[in-house]
């Protein structure tokens, strides 16, 4: 079984585009939603939600205002500036204190020293996450809950659904659409995968992005691949990003135009290539040849040993 | 007055808003103050170009514990929640990726051996660029949480009459920890289905943490008319569009500030100014 993620550094590069595409392209695979805190590939792929289960992670501390005596302790040791002191009074105290669940990290410190055990903690429902049917296959994705945290645990949970999905329906190919950044969601994303495709666009931005993209797939040993999408913005930009991709020994795999088809599709709910043969369509067929090469050619993944992060 | 400048999808504009605004406020006399707290992949430096004056590093909090008053009882990876304490018969390890320095475990210690002791997790940049004061974060590459230097960033904020936060994408941990305590949260979208679908979850983020809200609508002749349709049902203003222009892409593809390279822009940012400052998104 292998896995490819789709990864960019930075935002709106074009990933959930390619990705829709690349799932026409491959007929069998399975496709994730790895951008858990703005997926946008359902809105592509249509999904038929078959299974829904609730991501439940962590907990947050909540303090019962009846016991709180107001002395401050939990304030004190927070660290990070949850708790308040405007909760209602009760026969006691005047005012109790109160914690702000955006704010609360977790860490149950207030809970453990809270000499009147007043304050509970409760695991929390933190999103969603589905397996849903599409008309290119299963696909795996979620909706993290409002300012939730734990983005990379739902990460690595879609992850071991759509291994499990791959084996139980002899799937050879997950294909998983990567968050921007190089943060946890992304860490967990990358961790052990077979193969990422990295897609940036042609700026300095995209530059700059992509050398720290790279240096962490350097770090987690997977290896790369680079495609230049909206490559015609700046061809001299192209030239450069190819050049420094194979200083990293990430192949460069081709360059997409810029082209109002993807956005024209995108308001369809289709693929480019499903809906056009205009030159973006034609340049992701294109890439796709050797993205399949090179699939078949690397290590199946290590998927049985998933860690969430990476430990030193 | 603190501005955050965030968006659900990426790429839809957010650093060109913010560090435009940041230009064009300095330039009109006002003490602007630009926080890069997009600390996994800050691009600011890149229009503004600052002279960077002082370099420091990024800290967290990480246990460490001394084996010489170790009694491996365990009190401390019972304490933690994260998975960043394992107490072994012989030893105790600490996994300082996972560790969210809540302090826990040297608090629950019985014996003192455990201390906190700062760990770099980045790099933290503060200069100027014309009469802007720049600062950013840049988190090191195969850190995982970035809360800690977003923080780090807010801290170092300087003094000023405008604080432009220049927001991470997405509607998680990093964005919510950028956007806290803002005056106004500025959501930069596309006209387009992901662009629609990211803002109603970056909507309802700013909407559970009670902050005012306004929309800038950038590539506004693209894509549908559906985000506009939503900001009107929803009672968002939309305080700027940007019409899609190939000369502000460029201008953006080599790390021009668009108000010194594309003619018209700088009068929309100027309007954008006007709109923040009547308070409309109040």
């Amino acid at each position: 079984m292998k896995e490819l993620v789709v990864i960019s550094g930075k935002g709106g590069t074009g990933k959930t585009s390619i990705v829709a595409s690349l799932a026409v392209l491959a007929r069998r695979a399975v496709l994730v939603d790895c951008d858990v805190d703005a997926a946008d590939l359902h809105l592509v792929l249509e999904p038929r939600v078959v299974r829904r289960e609730d991501f439940i992670s962590g907990g947050k501390a909540r303090i019962m205002p009846g016991h709180c005596t107001a002395c401050g302790k939990c304030e004190e040791l927070c660290r990070f500036d949850a708790i308040f002191f405007d909760g209602p009074g009760n026969g006691r105290v005047g005012r109790t204190f109160r914690v702000d669940p955006l704010a609360c990290e977790g860490c149950g410190v207030c809970v453990d020293f809270c000499d009147e055990r007043a304050i509970e903690f409760r695991p929390e429902v933190c999103g969603q996450w589905f397996v849903s049917e599409t008309r290119c296959g299963p696909m795996v994705h979620a909706r993290l809950g409002v300012a939730a945290e734990n983005s990379g645990k739902l990460v690595t949970q879609l992850r071991r659904v759509s291994q499990e999905i791959a084996q139980s329906k002899g799937l050879e190919l997950i294909i998983c659409d990567g968050s921007p950044g190089i943060g946890c969601p992304v860490i967990a994303s990358l961790t052990g995968a077979s193969l990422a495709l990295l897609v940036v666009e042609p700026t300095i931005s995209g530059l700059h992005d992509f050398e720290r993209i790279v240096q962490l797939c350097r770090r987690l040993g997977v290896p790369g691949l680079m495609a230049v999408n909206k490559a015609d913005l700046n061809e001299e930009m192209a030239d450069r990003l190819e050049a420094v991709a194979r200083q990293f020994g990430v192949e460069p795999v081709g360059r997409v135009p810029y082209d109002p088809e993807v956005t024209r599709a995108q308001v369809a709910c289709r693929s480019v290539v499903e809906i056009s043969d205009g030159p973006s369509a034609r340049a992701i067929a294109a890439i796709w040849r050797p993205i399949e090469e090179r699939l078949r050619s690397s290590a199946a993944s290590e998927a049985t040993g998933l860690v969430q992060l990476k430990v030193n | 007055m603190r501005i955050a400048i965030a968006s659900g999808k990426g790429g839809t504009g957010k650093t060109t808003v913010a560090t435009n605004l940041a230009q064009m406020a300095a330039r009109a006399g006002r003490q602007t103050a630009y926080l890069d707290c997009d600390v996994e992949e800050p691009n600011g430096h890149i229009f503004l170009k600052p002279a960077i004056e002082e370099e420091r590093p990024i800290e967290k909090l990480v246990p460490t514990v001394d084996p010489r008053l170790c009694t491996h009882c365990g009190a401390c990876a019972k304490i933690c929640r994260y998975g960043a304490v394992a107490s072994l018969p012989n030893e105790t390890l600490i996994f300082a990726e996972l560790c969210h320095s809540c302090g826990g475990c040297e608090l629950v210690c019985p014996v003192d051996a455990i201390h906190e002791a700062p760990l770099t997790i980045g790099t933290l940049r503060l200069g100027r660029s014309e009469a802007i004061r720049f600062v950013e974060g840049v988190l090191n590459v195969g850190e995982a949480m970035s809360p800690p230097a977003i923080r780090a960033v807010k801290a170092a904020a300087p003094r000023a009459d405008l604080v432009l936060l220049d927001s991470p994408p997405g509607t998680s941990c990093p964005v919510v920890e950028t956007v806290r305590g803002c005056d106004l949260v500025l959501l930069v979208t596309e006209p387009t289905p992901f662009g629609l679908h990211d803002l109603s979850l970056a909507v309802e983020m700013v909407r559970a943490m009670r902050l005012p809200l306004g929309v800038v609508v950038n590539r506004a002749d693209i894509g549908d008319r559906k985000v506009h349709e939503y900001c009107k049902g929803h009672r968002i203003p939309i305080m700027a569009e940007i019409p899609d222009d190939r000369a502000v892409a460029e201008a953006y593809s080599r790390g021009l500030t668009i108000c010194d390279a594309v003619p018209g822009f700088a009068e929309r940012i100027g309007g954008l100014l006007a709109r923040i400052d009547e308070g409309v998104g109040r």
